[in-house]
């Protein structure tokens, strides 16, 4: 930029964000609520991931945007008011789930061996469905996967098998579910949830990719069982 | 298959189903993206599995119908004329 402007803060990439927590600071309440409205029912799923019930959630859920209010006059711009709220989100969440959490928690080590934990080599297919090794197609499909091509669409989002998806994503381990939620249920950016996570762009294409092999492994046992 | 299958460049599908989520996510360089859909114009068992990782992806996106409760807003609201209040 070629001027030094004295509202250089309302310049760059989260103008808008700087524009509206300004208007939250001067108490206007449509600014408030277009924010809740933005955001509240993705925490509340977000929240989910880590408590047992629906009331709990939304509590977490309270108890954020009360800490992103009381907060505001630290936020600076540097991220996202979105992705700020989420890492406040993910912080109350993770303490909240450590306490009573419903699913399996984090390592004793922390969110760092936790991480070191998911990022342990896992195969995505069971080695035994592959041509084992001095075979003359060594690494080729033994056991193919079944197409499901002729499932129909009504099956496929039925109540049922979203059941089983979500069921899937609850039983990962908690970084992984974490990643598979923003990137895949809530459709985030890449760099959004590395940033939220606080994890390297590999690192969390690795969580990804485990997380996606498994849900499809509990698909295919879900749809081979219905037959 | 073709000859092409004994080549050392030639990905197998033990290798393939480990390389899905970054062809689609983009982050394969070059070189491996035309490995990836070298095997896949010709292998039917992973044209099924690469469409299953597609399926598996799009379920997870339909788990988001849900709507905001009139009480969770109004005592949202009730919370920022508190917080209005108190600054």
């Amino acid at each position: 930029m070629s001027t030094v402007s004295s509202e250089a803060a309302a310049f760059g990439p989260f103008a808008n964000d700087l524009n509206l927590v300004a208007s939250l600071r001067d108490g206007d309440e449509a600014a408030f609520l277009s924010l809740v409205s933005s955001y509240h029912l993705q925490l509340v799923r977000f929240a989910q991931l880590y408590v047992r019930t629906r009331e709990q959630a939304e509590d977490v859920v309270q108890e954020t945007w009360l800490a992103v209010l009381t907060g505001l006059g630290r936020f600076e711009g540097r991220s996202s008011l979105k992705t700020w709220i989420f890492s406040i989100l993910v912080n109350k969440a993770r303490t909240r789930a450590r306490q009573e959490g419903r699913t399996v928690s984090y390592s004793a080590l922390g969110v760092a061996g936790e991480l070191n934990t998911e990022l342990a080599p896992e195969p995505a297919v069971d080695p035994g469905r592959f041509l084992a090794p001095g075979h003359q197609w060594a690494g080729g499909w033994a056991s193919p996967p079944a197409s499901w091509g002729s499932i129909p669409e009504e099956r496929l989002l039925s109540q049922e098998t979203l059941g089983c998806v979500q069921q899937a994503i609850d039983q990962l381990p908690p970084l992984q579910r974490e990643v598979i939620a923003l990137r895949d249920v809530e459709g985030w950016p890449p760099a959004e949830i590395c940033q939220v996570l606080a994890i390297s762009e590999p690192n969390q294409r690795v969580l990804l990719h485990r997380a996606r092999s498994r849900v499809r492994r509990a698909l295919e046992q879900y749809f081979a069982g219905e037959e | 298959m073709s000859d092409a299958s004994l080549s050392s460049d030639w990905l197998t599908c033990r290798e393939f189903v480990e390389i899905v989520t970054d062809y689609l996510e983009g982050s394969l360089p070059a070189s491996e993206r035309e490995r990836f859909e070298a095997h896949l114009a010709v292998c039917p068992g992973c044209q099924i599995y690469l469409e299953q990782i597609r399926e598996t992806v799009r379920l997870s996106g339909r788990l988001t119908e849900d709507s905001i409760s009139p009480e969770a807003q109004s005592e949202l609201l009730r919370a920022f004329r508190d917080w209005k209040q108190a600054g």
